[in-house]
């Protein structure tokens, strides 16, 4: 499905975070959300979630708004993966992963054999099948960012929303999740996912949207957007980039920041 | 056991005789002691330690802390207060349970309203705040009944109450308890799976697809009920609601479709043992309420010094 996002205005009951923002993300393309601290990522992504209510703007899934739509039928839409937390119960992450799949089931029914199926594809999808039994409680920040990938893909959304997907995670399973978006994207699904490595949106991303102060500074192909002097201006530091060639052979860029004295632009 | 007893072939012969609805050749005090006052006790014991622990399983799921307790919320507190008054205007006893039935729910009304007055970034929070509140103010309302009570007349009843006993309870008491009862434990087990995703924070829940506002209003009238409606016929048992689900938990995990049945099961045998034990420790009875405590400090502090997720 297309998602678009109107002239957005998101923030708190008496404190606007940003405002104007509009973006459309079609089926298979990932959108990559780049800024600073505290640039209002979060908030905007929880306004198109529905999960805080827009100060104005509307947020449409093929053309259609949103606004009314019952709880279970934004969750068969809309997959979210949020910065890792804990939960305070011991449950194990086939049983997390499940939890997925509960806009699909009735409100007083339990998971059925499907549900189970559709819970094991998605752990196993994630190459984390081996983990079902463990507590989620007990396994590492990682493999618990892992398991969130798989409980919004047991969902089997139209649409991802992943904050930060890669934060707390070690190269090798950077690599991994950013694997995941491209595979994800493969199937249709339109993906917008925040990170703080430009790096990232050279890699897996058709599109970049830069967020700083609450407002889309820049909207592109990540060559376009991401240029030594937007992120100069954003983040305050001198950065080159780079044109390298992958290991799989073809070209990508890389941002080299210098620690020298940061420039002003 | 106890002061009267009545030993396991009597029992036996009692029930068969009363089953195949022969005379029994034993005394009818036996027959008195078995139907009128130890059974309708015993089932009162499961029932109410069932209804406790499973409104604890409930709250704790709810507010995602494996250490709270019903009485967070104000509602044993509320139903004290609704009782200890029921006892000072001299009410009969429905009329006395109905009052701590009401004042109960309308504790949980009034932390309701403080919480959503209060409102910040944590609702949660804010929710356990003003139970503390409210509970503080209600346990002040009890005392001020307390010193206004005929010291001679009304002030033992209504200490003997607070500690919760299970002496004086009638078939009657059982009979206006038990729908209550039923009516809170249904909606809670139909929504078990639903009770699972409410232990994730608001926000991930609500992402999943769970109406989380709706789904907090059903459960909390539910342990609400079931919790009112037994501290209006036992007086306020503590620490059932908070330790038996979590010794459940620890048996069968957090998956609430096995979580409350299991917290009942251990609900009800454990009220019963505590009792049982009451009422044959000593020549006089000891409370119950009085007893859990006794038991539940220390295995509290216990679950507090081992916990390995602690306070969440």
């Amino acid at each position: 499905m297309r998602l678009a996002v109107e002239d957005l205005a998101f923030g708190y009951p008496g404190k606007p975070v940003g405002e104007g923002v509009s973006f459309t993300v079609e089926p298979g393309e990932v959108l990559c959300l780049l800024g600073p601290n505290g640039g209002g990522k979060t908030t905007l992504f929880k306004t198109v979630l529905r999960l805080l209510t827009a100060r104005a703007g509307t947020v449409r899934v093929d053309g259609e708004s949103v606004a009314g739509w019952p709880r279970p039928r934004l969750a068969r839409t809309f997959g979210y993966v949020p910065q890792a937390q804990l939960t305070g119960f011991p449950f194990t992450v086939r049983e997390v992963v499940l939890m997925g799949r509960t806009a699909h089931i009735g409100p007083f029914a339990v998971p059925s054999r499907g549900d189970r199926e559709a819970a094991d594809a998605a752990l196993a999808t994630l190459g984390i099948a081996h983990l079902a039994d463990r507590e989620y409680t007990q396994i590492s920040g990682g493999e618990r960012q892992l398991s969130l990938i798989a409980r919004a893909l047991a969902q089997d959304p139209r649409v991802l929303v992943m904050d930060e997907p890669t934060a707390s995670l070690d190269f090798g399973n950077q690599v991994r999740v950013l694997t995941q978006v491209e595979t994800l994207a493969g199937r249709g699904i339109a993906i917008i996912f925040s990170t703080h490595d430009p790096d990232q949106a050279f890699l897996c991303a058709h599109r970049v949207a830069l967020l700083s102060q609450g407002r889309l500074v820049a909207l592109g192909a990540p060559e376009e957007v991401i240029t030594p002097e937007r992120l100069g201006a954003i983040y305050g530091v001198s950065v080159v980039i780079a044109q390298v060639e992958g290991p799989a052979g073809g070209r990508t860029r890389v941002c080299v920041p210098s620690l020298a004295r940061p420039v002003a632009y | 056991m106890g002061r009267f007893p009545v030993g396991p072939t009597s029992l036996v012969r009692l029930l068969a005789a009363k089953a195949t609805g022969a005379p029994s050749d034993l005394p009818p005090a036996v027959e008195t002691v078995v139907f009128r006052i130890r059974g309708p006790r015993v089932l009162a014991a499961l029932a109410i330690g069932a209804a406790l622990a499973a409104a604890g399983a409930a709250y704790q799921g709810l507010f995602r802390n494996p250490l709270v307790s019903p009485d967070i919320l104000g509602v044993s507190a509320g139903a004290a207060f609704g009782a200890v008054l029921g006892i000072y205007l001299s009410l009969n006893v429905i009329a006395i349970q109905a009052l701590a039935f009401i004042v109960g729910q309308a504790a949980v009304a009034a932390v309701y309203l403080v919480s959503a007055f209060l409102r910040r970034h944590d609702p949660l929070l804010t929710l356990v705040l003003a139970g503390v509140l409210i509970g503080t103010l209600l346990g002040s309302c009890v005392s001020l009944v307390k010193y206004l009570a005929d010291p001679y007349n009304q002030l033992p009843a209504i200490t003997f109450w607070l500690l919760g006993s299970l002496s004086g309870l009638t078939v009657r008491d059982l009979l206006s308890t038990l729908p209550a009862v039923a009516a809170g434990l249904v909606p809670l087990y139909l929504l078990r799976w639903r009770m699972n995703v409410m232990t994730l924070p608001d926000e991930e829940a609500r992402a999943l697809g769970v109406d989380t506002g709706r789904m907090r209003l059903i459960v909390i009238a539910a342990a609400t009920l079931m919790t009112a409606a037994v501290v209006s016929v036992s007086g306020v048992i503590g620490w059932i609601g908070l330790l038996v689900p979590h010794a459940a938990r620890l048996l069968v995990g957090p998956d609430f479709g096995r979580l409350l049945p299991t917290a009942m099961l251990l609900g009800g045998g454990y009220l019963l043992a505590v009792d049982t034990i009451g009422r044959t420790i000593a020549a006089i009875e000891v409370p119950p309420g009085v007893l859990t405590a006794f038991v539940g400090v220390p295995v509290f502090v216990w679950l507090l010094a081992v916990s390995r997720r602690g306070w969440q």
